[in-house]
């Protein structure tokens, strides 16, 4: 326990520490939340699918939490270069730990913006509809962040340095963000780009944040919950195998 | 009692093999000095010993245990001060020593006290709140000394544990690396570019060049054998006169050029 515990706080405190990361984290999902949402209103309004902003918040705090998240895990590279990532690899303490107290804390931190976001979306007419919703909101968010986190720290066991990052960035991350039904309507969707999307597992989430809290899934609860735990099952099982397998 | 001991250890990288079919042992309560030039294969040694690299072939054991196979075993017998940087630098000096603490299960009180005796000892106790980032290259090298001497391991790692540090507090710690040894029976083995400290600390010395070793014995064996007075002759004599660039990957480049700024 005081293992994962550690891991857990350093990150908090770490982030806490960072005025920059902290501005920078909310100014993308803002930006994007005002462009796209004021932005598309209008046509949004006139195809009949009614107020666009309540339809892309969920979507934007699923963005939310995949982008923390997934740096999060990547932060391996930083604490490698920087050395940091000896002094826990040589710890008499079972990778695994140190690798569950990282996801842990990569994955509040996510939640964590999220939730600002979506109180931030409060103030341009988004409705929460009830605790009860939240909580399963706040569900769909934690699975997320948890395949996300495992994702970076899996990808970032495999890396040496910073190069790779960028490319992650812009043919991961992106594409992730952008094929998942988290800024445009799932109906109707051409053929290729249905099954594209299908395929990404943030589609599931972005579809469990919003079912959750406008009422109306597209793939539903259940298929939903059952995707995104098998995923995070195995992103977990693959992350942690490959942590225990860095060598320095 | 043997504390370390390595047999027909090679490890090969792509390019080249930076330990080269080397065997030695290091018996319980010595103090073992490893010395080579840059780029011998000092570090990389030290790094299969301490469970973050696997050897391509060979066998190792410390204290009774296997780094490859019981890893875990291995790593709750030693300390280590590594040759770079290793402290997270957004975290305060005190918060450094206290994770690195709790990591090793040091009971809460005496992990106060500790930390307390240490920081006083390295005279960072005044920084304590400061952030490492803030840190001179200097203050930085103390802090990660004070964190090997926190938890009491059996076996002891220091690899360059001196680099850049002043005269005074290089006789300092090597006091209380003494103490350590003695009154706790702490095996050590450490890497130095100062022959003056490998002839004056340790009671045993393997000159290590390119991957093999050349020579191994007390300061005086190595005297001996080379015909030499001092152990900086004899080092000289066994390794030529050639300057040697560390084989590096990307990462360590970079943090040398982290260290060269901080200095």
């Amino acid at each position: 326990m005081g293992a994962i515990y550690i891991m857990w706080l350093r990150q908090l405190k770490r982030y806490f520490r960072s005025k920059s990361r902290l501005i920078g984290a909310f100014g993308q999902p803002l930006l994007f939340l005002l462009a796209l949402g004021f932005g598309f209103g209008p046509v949004f309004k006139q195809a009949g699918q009614g107020d666009y902003i309540s339809f892309l918040v969920p979507g934007i705090v699923a963005m939310t939490v995949l982008f923390t998240s997934l740096s999060s895990g990547i932060e391996i590279i930083w604490d490698r270069q920087f050395g940091f990532l000896k002094e826990t690899l040589v710890a008499p303490v079972p990778r695994l730990k140190i690798m569950i107290g990282r996801t842990l804390g990569g994955a509040t931190l996510a939640i964590f913006q999220a939730i600002i976001v979506l109180l931030l979306s409060l103030f341009v007419g988004f409705k929460v509809p009830d605790v009860h919703s939240f909580l399963i909101a706040l569900m769909f968010m934690i699975f997320i962040a948890l395949i996300f986190t495992a994702l970076g720290t899996a990808i970032a066991s495999r890396m040496q340095d910073f190069h790779g990052f960028q490319l992650i960035m812009n043919f991961l991350v992106m594409p992730l963000f952008f094929l998942s039904g988290a800024i445009f309507p799932l109906q109707g969707l051409p053929k290729i780009l249905d099954i594209i999307v299908r395929l990404n597992p943030l589609s599931y989430g972005v579809d469990g944040v919003r079912g959750a809290l406008s009422g109306v899934f597209h793939y539903g609860l259940a298929l939903d919950l059952l995707v995104l735990a098998s995923v995070a099952a195995v992103l977990l099982a693959i992350g942690s195998y490959l942590f225990s397998k860095v060598q320095i | 009692m043997i504390s370390i001991k390595v047999s027909k250890l090679t490890k090969r990288f792509k390019r080249f093999t930076a330990v080269n079919n080397i065997s030695f042992s290091v018996n319980e309560g010595e103090i073992f000095a490893f010395l080579g030039p840059n780029g011998a294969g000092k570090t990389t040694t030290i790094k299969m010993l301490t469970t973050l690299l696997d050897p391509s072939s060979g066998t190792l054991s410390l204290n009774g245990a296997d780094p490859v196979k019981e890893k875990n075993t291995v790593r709750k017998s030693f300390g280590i001060v590594f040759q770079d940087p290793s402290s997270d630098d957004e975290l305060t000096a005190y918060e450094n020593l206290e994770f690195h603490g709790i990591l090793y299960k040091v009971p809460k009180k005496l992990l106060k006290h500790r930390i307390e005796e240490l920081l006083k000892f390295v005279e960072l106790w005044d920084r304590r709140d400061s952030m490492v980032k803030t840190f001179s290259g200097g203050m930085k090298r103390r802090l990660e000394i004070a964190r090997g001497f926190l938890h009491h391991p059996k076996i002891l790692f220091l690899d360059e544990p001196t680099i850049g540090l002043d005269p005074q507090t290089r006789s300092h710690i090597w006091e209380y690396v003494k103490k350590l040894n003695k009154e706790e029976k702490i095996t050590v083995f450490f890497t130095t570019h100062y022959m003056e400290e490998a002839e004056r600390v340790a009671d045993k010395i393997a000159i290590i060049d390119h991957g093999k070793i050349i020579d191994i014995g007390t300061a005086k064996k190595l005297k001996k054998d080379t015909k030499t007075r001092n152990l900086e002759d004899a080092f000289i004599k066994l390794t030529g006169h050639a300057i040697r660039d560390e084989e590096s990957t990307p990462a360590e480049n970079m943090r040398m050029r982290i260290r060269a700024r901080n200095r």
